[in-house]
């Protein structure tokens, strides 16, 4: 319980300031906040819509027919999530710009001095709804997974054609799992940062995450009791998606039976081939071609020139990896992410298996630990804002402010992350075989010591994955820092951004491709990890 | 078996031990229940009859009702946690740690007890050879059969010596040929080490092979209990009588110290009138039409290698079902008559 009130605190804080009421109407009379939140809600509905056209169909595909190498097909498909937001649109303003090292051959880039077109309210829907279309093909794709094959048998054996079939029964079984990725997909749209830091700012399109960052960044923490505010309307308007999230999740779970046999594969014939081409040709479109554009801006030796043997240099990685604050980041970042996870895998271990008690116990811990989501679930900037007014005054008894510290990141890193470390956790504690903590209970073993030697070590597995979606997440993590930053105390996701801003595109993109190959890297690892853990934990895992 | 295996024999009782769960469902009636130091007892019934949860009683993971109390010899463990019971408990699934090799396993409660290093590593030795498990010591749980797991798990509820040993349905997951034979080396090690055991099970051949007495459980309630033979040929009621064993039921008809059964005769004690009688096949007898009590027609033969089983099925009345020669001809469509031996007809009140 005293968890769930610490996890809860700054999203409190933060209303508490809100309703102040001079200031709440004050911001509410403004015309420039309705003029932001129109923009907001109505560049995320687009994203949604955006993410369920690409995410529909790729789970579709995926979770029906039998296509070949769906598990790459999914981790092509959900990398754009992995990777930051301000790296993805980095990579898509090099795409789609004048100097375009993929389109300047091709004579398709726009000519030079002209506006970039992903720098749009277009761009930003375009670049958000392949960002956000993994949540919405991951939760069709677990509808899918809980329709039991022997609904599609069935309705095949009363005589309907394969297709027929799918559109009468499949579709209107998952279609609550599609609303639900359609809310997810529209609250991380609602929260996006770094999508509108670089497509939107440029483009003089504010959205309120944008607003809010401009707002403290220029008038500093005298602007708090306005973008509190802001923030609680983001996260009011948050809270309705989640909410409806929320409901349709229950209600696929209780609708169906669970642990039933799986859907056949529908067989695509004759037009296997064709689909296959069709579906690789846009994810190398949607993936490929941007991560291209970025790593050939990062290799090039003068941004704008073609690229070609004349031009490859490897002078800009050496350039900015030789930037103070880039080494600086670098070390924050693998600080705070590192111990964020570690801390994160540990307390996971002993909430999870909380959670899977009967009993008083078990029902407090199965509340707290929905408590818990909130945090993750609200935009960043409301948590960021929360955790600013939190801490802002010295700490009580300590008489120090961890303002303008690394703690203060910290805190908001385990605040907001604790979901992703405990959801494996819990899954693998709700997989375990009951008897074999009261066999050690009959041995005489005591909570402590059943925890320590027998629980921790067959779910460790879960809460190293855990930990290492966490270390993914918050290693390039912009939306929570780039509020709590301070000089000297820079995260890896703010400099690429102030480098990107800066006007130095290459070093910029250079830093972000080494970001995706650490990504890489640990995504590979969870997936290595994933054999060994309950379906579903490592999302591109089937 | 070497002495130092021979435990303390602890009597259990169990006094008004009733368990209604969050809801209010009633899985066991107040139940009254004295186990014997040394003796096996056998908790047998279908599922969801409460005999799991008695199980679980005795063992302190689940708690009695309020006024239950639960006795080890003179000590009252009511309110001790089964951490603090030192018993031995088996399970259905093994419930090995999968996190340690077989000898970790069975040193585990001895760790808990903060046994001195060699004298650990001796006990664990001298029971891993009772199990015959000595050349497994360092296996992984998951290089292990089905029966050596059983095996492992039971060497790890012994070594801490415990009080009294608990089996729930621990022979369940194997398959027949090896639940033979473990039910066998189960039966040798609680002679031997003359500890008290209880063991739950479905199982009839099971709960006659290895109990001293059997409690036959049904909704909740004991319906009975004694020893394997008192359930097989005097069960208590209508309900023992059919869950134990194949029972026949005859309609019969007393009048003044006589009881007609089909066209036949029979001297009779009990009081007059209709008289549900009840009787096994194996005390059913293929007879001549001459001394036969009635006769039938056979409906189905099941030839089961020692003996046939025959549906036998009268003028009137239920199929009977009779037990004659693994080497009898008989089938479908056969006229044969049948006797009944009147000193092992049962009747129920």
């Amino acid at each position: 319980m005293l968890l769930a009130l610490l996890v809860l605190l700054p999203v409190l804080r933060l209303l508490w300031e809100a309703g102040d009421a001079t200031v709440l109407a004050r911001v509410l009379d403004s015309p420039a906040t309705w003029r932001t939140a129109t923009n907001s809600i109505a560049i995320a509905a687009g994203a949604t819509l955006a993410a369920a056209m690409i995410g529909g169909p790729f789970a579709l595909l995926v979770g029906l027919t039998d296509l070949r190498a769906r598990t790459a097909m999914t981790f092509a498909l959900i990398l754009p999530l992995m990777i930051p937001p301000q790296i993805v649109a980095m990579a898509w303003t090099h795409l789609a710009g004048s100097g375009s090292p993929i389109l300047k051959p091709l004579g398709l880039a726009p000519p030079v001095g002209t506006a970039n077109p992903v720098q749009s309210a277009a761009g930003m829907v375009l670049v958000m709804g392949i960002e956000h279309a993994p949540l919405v093909f991951l939760a069709l794709r677990a509808a899918l997974r809980a329709i039991p094959g022997d609904v599609l048998e069935a309705a095949r054996a009363s005589g309907a054609g394969p297709w027929r079939a799918v559109r009468g029964v499949v579709l209107p079984l998952c279609l609550p799992g599609l609303v639900a990725g359609l809310a997810m997909a529209f609250v991380a749209a609602l929260g996006n940062f770094g999508v509108p830091a670089l497509l939107g700012i440029p483009a003089g399109i504010p959205m309120l995450p944008t607003l809010i960052y401009r707002r403290l960044a220029g008038f500093g923490p005298s602007a708090l009791p306005e973008v509190a505010v802001l923030a609680a309307l983001i996260g009011i308007v948050a809270c309705l998606g989640i909410a409806t999230q929320t409901i349709l999740q229950a209600h696929i779970a209780s609708r169906l039976p669970g642990g039933a046999r799986p859907l056949a594969p529908l067989p695509l014939g004759r037009a296997r081939m064709a689909v296959e081409g069709i579906a690789w040709g846009v994810l190398a479109l949607m993936v490929a071609a941007p991560l291209m554009a970025l790593l050939a801006t990062s290799l090039v030796s003068v941004y704008g020139l073609p690229i070609g043997f004349g031009t490859l240099t490897l002078a800009h990685y050496r350039e900015v990896l030789a930037l103070d604050q880039v080494g600086r980041a670098f070390a924050n970042s693998v600080l705070l992410s590192g111990s964020a996870a570690g801390l994160l895998a540990l307390l996971a271990v002993p909430l999870a298996h909380a959670m899977a008690l009967g009993g008083g116990a078990g029902r407090i811990a199965r509340a707290v630990g929905v408590l818990v989501e909130l945090p993750h679930a609200v935009p960043g900037v409301v948590l960021g804002i929360g955790c600013i007014l939190l801490f802002l005054k010295p700490l009580p008894g300590l008489g120090v402010s961890l303002y303008g510290t690394l703690w203060i990141i910290l805190a908001a890193y385990l605040v907001r992350f604790l979901p992703l470390a405990l959801r494996p956790v819990q899954a693998a504690c709700a997989a375990l075989d009951p008897t074999v903590e009261e066999a050690a209970r009959a041995l005489g073993a005591g909570p402590l010591r059943r925890l320590v030697t027998v629980v921790a070590p067959l779910v460790a597995p879960a809460a190293a994955a855990g930990g290492l979606l966490v270390f993914l997440t918050a290693f390039n993590e912009l939306t929570v820092s780039i509020l709590l930053w301070s000089q000297g105390r820079e995260t890896l996701g703010v400099v690429v951004y102030a480098l990107e801003e800066g006007g130095s595109p290459t070093l910029g993109a250079a830093l972000g491709v080494i970001a995706i190959l650490v990504v890489l890297a640990a995504m590979l690892a969870a997936g290595a990890l994933g054999r060994r853990l309950p379906p579903g934990v490592v999302p591109w895992r089937g | 078996m070497p002495d130092s295996f021979h435990l303390d024999a602890v009597p259990i009782r169990l006094e008004r031990c009733g368990k209604t769960f969050a809801g209010g469902a009633r899985a066991l009636e107040p139940l009254d229940l004295t186990i014997r130091g040394g003796e096996t007892i056998v908790f047998l019934g279908p599922s969801g009859c409460g005999k799991t949860t008695t199980l679980r009683i005795i063992a302190g993971l689940e708690s009695p009702d309020p006024g239950g109390r639960v006795l080890f010899g003179e000590e009252d463990v009511t309110a001790l946690p089964i951490e603090r019971r030192n018993v031995g408990m088996v399970f259905q699934s093994y419930a090995l740690f999968p996190n340690m090799t077989v000898a970790e396993n069975v040193a585990y409660g001895l760790k808990v007890r903060k046994l001195p290093r060699p004298e650990r590593a001796r006990r664990v030795e001298e029971m891993l050879d009772l199990m015959h498990l000595g050349e497994f010591a360092g296996r992984r749980i998951d290089q292990l059969s089905g029966g050596q797991r059983q095996r492992v798990a039971l060497a790890r509820a012994l070594v801490v010596r415990p009080r009294v040993l608990l089996l729930d349905e621990p022979l369940t997951a194997l398959d027949a040929k090896l639940r033979d034979s473990l039910r066998l080396e189960i039966d040798r090690l609680l002679r031997g080490l003359g500890i008290t055991a209880v063991y739950v099970t479905h199982d009839q051949g099971e709960a006659m092979a290895l109990g001293d007495r059997i409690v036959v459980m049904a909704k909740g309630r004991v319906a009975q209990v004694g020893t394997p033979r008192e359930i097989y040929y005097q069960p208590a009621d209508g309900f023992v009588a059919d869950f134990i064993g194949t029972m026949n039921r005859l309609g019969g008809l007393a009048r003044g110290g006589m009881l007609s059964i089909g066209v036949a005769s029979l001297p009779w004690s009990g009081p007059d009138g209709a008289v549900e009688l009840l009787v096994r096949p194996e005390d059913l007898a293929l007879a001549s039409e001459a001394d036969g009590h009635f006769g039938g027609t056979v409906a189905a033969a099941v030839f089961l290698g020692d003996r046939t089983r025959l549906v036998v099925e009268p003028a009137d009345g239920p199929a009977l079902t009779v037990d004659t020669l693994g080497r009898s001809e008989l089938g479908r469509g056969d006229r044969v008559w049948l006797r009944v031996d009147p000193a092992r007809v049962l009747a129920v009140p």
